[in-house]
């Protein structure tokens, strides 16, 4: 660790943005370790996050485990079909990650101060995001391990849990990018606390529980083939239970490109406003 | 034993102990008589809010016994909350209702329902001067305006015993001078008991009837401000030398009218004067300094202050006792910093040369 | 009217106000239990067709149920967090001296949790009619379920006040959350406790939730049973809770607020 992170006075302090040199893969390094390490020093935080989907997978998959007696339920254990559910929990974790910890620095300014440095204010949102990302990645890692000591098959192989994880990453990469506008944006965490019944509305009116072929209530096939995270869940879900699945992978990815390529240019947009005001 | 006459205080051995803490308040007993305003005077953390919270049943005491306007604290906590209000030194205020409705709720948790909670709230928005922000969310007041509600919330039901717990930090000096009024007019008028604690001295000094004094958890001075000050007795005198010899010379010429003290002042030396028939006046210590041919550049004579008899009792000046919280009002507020001793010199100050 | 209750009514006034004057309190807790019921209504219709599934209703009504006992019971838990926001803005002292009896606050807050609960049951049923709810029971029976789903709403905000008069800080949210998920997804949310099996099964059967999520399916489609287990239940829930929930006001008192 350079002086950059030993002597901060920053908010949380952990760095010092006068201190940090002027490269900016190294700026967001620094700036990711900080909001990492943010994230990480308040287990009361984060520690629900990982819990609350390990706790639903557990009751949920014994609790479910008759639905896979329905003629042509794609699995024969319920907890290899929802155990995609804990992916996607880290992704909107990932959400109220990278936007928390930007409204933060909004509120206490060091946002406005990294304006008279050296340090370029996107490199903060980078860091906040990729922060993020890595904190979603390490509970996806432990979900995966999860599975295959409870004995889940993933049918796509090993090659499959690697892309498995790569989506796991974009996922928390295009909803971490969401929050960041939304935060960057309003600059409040009222505003990112109000889209989560909008996240959790997707994700439970989604195939989540049911494969859309398995759904009676047509209304609700309608919504679960308008609702994006359909796809990203059946995406992931097709590595585990079924194999590779090109077509169910290209829907997954498609959607992914388009959202993230919103939360960009979003987070582009609301930040070039804050940073002309600052 | 109903004693609704009384609104009076009455302590005795109080004790608050926090659980693997020293004692933060240390047997104090005091005597607060209804109709008075009784100024706690005190640094930071000397034990004042802790005194406070337990009298207005916030806090359960550890020993002793206490009671206010005849309720004992331990045992009929909820008479006594009929009886008294409180503004503490936190403002309890919910950003999201407006003066109005905060007025309104308080009213109705002491049972004023109706029209009478209606014009008791616009009373008293009068008398804070809320009127015009009354229908605003508390969320967008000041800081002052947060501390004036507060109080109207603790008169909403005519208490006969009042607690501010340093009402006026953070107030601008307009706003503290109304607030001053207020609270001489609810002793004055209403007979309410008044038991504010402060740690700006002017404020004891000018508002109290009677100030008692606590340093780590224990009474140290207590009786009227001139009283107190009587018991320091003569003034001080500041003389600041025009060089190092003189001031090596000085006190040796000083010594003859009192005793010699470190000056607040720096560079300078003080000597508090004998009291009595051979109490010197300045033109005296002049004329001496001037037969010994040194050379000064400024002499000043104190009156004694609050701070002298905190300064007296516990050998530490009331400024410099707490941490620097004090220095967190308005700028320029009493006994904040450096202007305590600026309202002392405004005040007393006599220089002459 | 005595003091105690016009003190309560003032708070749960101060609570039904906030909630709906505030979008950030009043969405939650009229969003969640909507998503929940239509995620799970609209999804899960199959599982009504599992071999051994005896219920003379559809699944929209069986999962109706677990909906209506999920608004009433977190509704209790959102009531938490505003205890603990109140503790940490101070306004929880001014409330503490303002009071003569403090237990009037919880009372309070019962009866704003319960209030506030009544209507989102209501919207709740609203939303499960237009999604097919079939109401086979009498008046009586169906009255019976709602007191029964309602009175969770008076345990969850006790089993809440509870641990917030105690911890008196949002941060510690989960942990008062947590159990309370547990207790009603350990209960039989998605199929007959017949159709659990293992550890879950054993769980759920001495699940005192469980009794009172099968006693309100029962009543809902005219076939009450062992309803008296069910009030048991409430009834030692609601004594236990009480003591949790008094005791916790006396912690509050003790740390002066």
């Amino acid at each position: 660790m350079t002086s950059a992170t030993a002597t901060a006075p920053a908010p949380q302090g952990v760095v010092n943005p006068h201190a940090v040199g002027t490269s900016l893969p190294h700026q967001v390094l620094l700036l990711a370790r900080r909001s990492i390490r943010g994230a990480l020093s308040s287990p009361a935080g984060y520690m629900p996050g990982i819990v609350m989907p390990l706790m639903l997978l557990t009751i949920n998959s014994s609790a479910m485990q008759r639905s896979t007696s329905i003629p042509g339920f794609p699995a024969d254990r319920f907890l290899d079909f929802i155990i995609v559910i804990t992916f996607m929990q880290a992704a909107l974790f990932a959400t109220s990650s990278a936007g928390l910890g930007l409204v933060r620095d909004i509120e206490s300014g060091f946002l406005d101060r990294l304006a008279l440095t050296p340090m370029r204010a996107g490199a903060l949102v980078v860091a906040q995001i990729s922060g993020a990302i890595v904190i979603a990645m390490g509970a996806s890692l432990l979900y995966v391990t999860i599975g295959l000591v409870t004995g889940v098959d993933f049918h796509a192989g090993f090659l499959g849990v690697l892309a498995l994880l790569g989506l796991a990453a974009w996922t928390a990469l295009a909803f971490a990018t969401i929050g960041a506008w939304i935060a960057l944006r309003s600059g409040e965490s009222e505003a990112l606390q109000g889209i989560f019944p909008l996240l959790f509305a997707s994700l439970f009116l989604s195939t989540l529980n049911m494969p859309r072929e398995l759904i009676q209530a047509d209304w609700f096939a309608a919504i679960t083939r308008v609702n994006p995270v359909s796809y990203m869940i059946d995406g992931m879900r097709s590595l585990i239970i079924t194999g590779w699945v090109p077509r169910m992978l290209l829907e997954d990815v498609l959607v992914l490109v388009v959202i993230t390529a919103i939360g960009v240019s979003g987070c582009a947009r609301a930040l070039r406003r804050r940073m002309a005001k600052a | 034993m109903t004693t609704s006459e009384n609104n009076g205080i009455e302590v005795r051995g109080l004790v608050k102990q926090f659980k693997k803490g020293p004692k933060a308040v240390d047997g104090i007993d005091l005597d607060v008589a209804p109709g008075e305003i009784y100024g706690f005077l005190g640094p930071n953390g000397a034990g004042k809010s802790t005194t406070v919270n337990m009298l207005v049943t916030l806090l359960p005491i550890t020993a002793g016994r206490a009671t206010v306007a005849g309720w004992d604290v331990a045992t009929q906590g909820a008479d006594v909350r009929k009886a008294i209000g409180a503004a503490l030194q936190a403002v309890a205020l919910d950003n999201f209702l407006t003066g109005r409705e905060h007025l309104r709720l308080i009213a109705s948790l002491q049972g004023i329902t109706g029209s009478r909670a209606d014009a008791r709230a616009t009373d008293l928005l009068h008398r804070v001067g809320l009127e015009e922000a009354a229908d605003r969310k508390v969320g967008g007041y000041s800081g002052g305006m947060k501390r004036r509600l507060d109080l109207a919330l603790a008169l909403v039901h005519e208490p006969r015993v009042l607690f501010l717990d340093e009402p006026t930090t953070g107030l601008d000096p307009q706003s503290r001078t109304a607030l001053w009024e207020e609270v001489r007019r609810l002793a004055r008028e209403d007979g309410v008991t008044v038991f504010l604690t402060t740690q700006y001295l002017e404020e004891a000094d000018v508002l109290a009837d009677r100030v008692g004094i606590i340093d780590r958890g224990v009474i140290v001075a207590e009786g009227t401000p001139a009283e107190l000050k009587a018991e320091i007795g003569a003034p001080t005198v500041e003389v600041v030398p025009t060089s190092d010899s003189d001031r090596a010379a000085l006190p040796a010429v000083l010594a003859q009218f009192g005793e010699c003290l470190a000056a607040a002042q720096p560079g300078a030396v003080a000597v508090r004067l004998r009291g009595g028939s051979d109490r010197a006046s300045l033109v005296t210590i002049v004329r001496a300094i001037d037969d010994g041919g040194l050379k000064i550049d400024e002499i000043r004579q104190h009156e004694p202050t609050l701070d002298d008899v905190f300064l007296a009792k516990t050998g530490r000046s009331l400024e410099g006792a707490g941490d620097d919280e004090a220095t967190e009002g308005a700028p320029g507020a009493p006994g904040s910093g450096s202007a305590s001793a600026a309202t002392a010199d405004d005040r007393d100050a006599e220089p002459v040369a | 009217m005595s003091t105690t209750f016009r003190a309560a009514r003032a708070i749960a006034w101060r609570h039904l106000y906030k909630w709906i004057s505030v979008p950030a309190n009043f969405m939650p807790t009229f969003i969640f239990p909507l998503i929940f019921f239509t995620g799970f209504a609209g999804a899960l219709g199959r599982v009504g067709e599992i071999p051994g599934f005896d219920y003379p209703a559809n699944y929209t009504t069986w999962i109706f149920v677990f909906s209506l006992l999920q608004t009433c019971l977190f509704g209790g838990l959102a009531t938490g967090f505003t205890i603990a926001g109140d503790f940490q803005s101070g306004f929880a002292r001014r409330l503490m001296l303002a009071v003569a009896d403090r237990n009037a606050i919880l009372y309070g807050y019962m009866l704003s949790t319960f209030l506030r609960a009544a209507l989102m049951s209501g919207i709740v049923t609203g939303v499960a009619f237009i999604a097919g709810l079939e109401m086979l029971g009498s008046v009586g029976e169906i009255v019976g379920m709602y007191l029964l789903s309602l009175s969770l709403s008076l345990i969850g905000t006790m089993w809440a006040a509870g641990v917030m008069f105690r911890a008196r800080d949002p941060q510690l949210g989960p942990a008062m959350q947590i159990p309370m998920f547990i207790a009603i997804f350990l209960a039989p949310v998605y199929v007959p406790l017949a159709l659990l099996s293992g550890w879950l099964h054993a769980v759920a059967r001495v699940n005192p939730v469980s009794h009172i999520m099968g006693a309100g399916r029962g009543l809902l489609v005219g076939q009450p049973d062992d309803i008296g287990l069910a009030l048991v239940s409430v009834a030692v829930l609601f004594a236990l809770l009480a003591v949790w929930a008094i005791t916790g006001v006396r912690s509050a008192e003790r740390a002066g607020g």
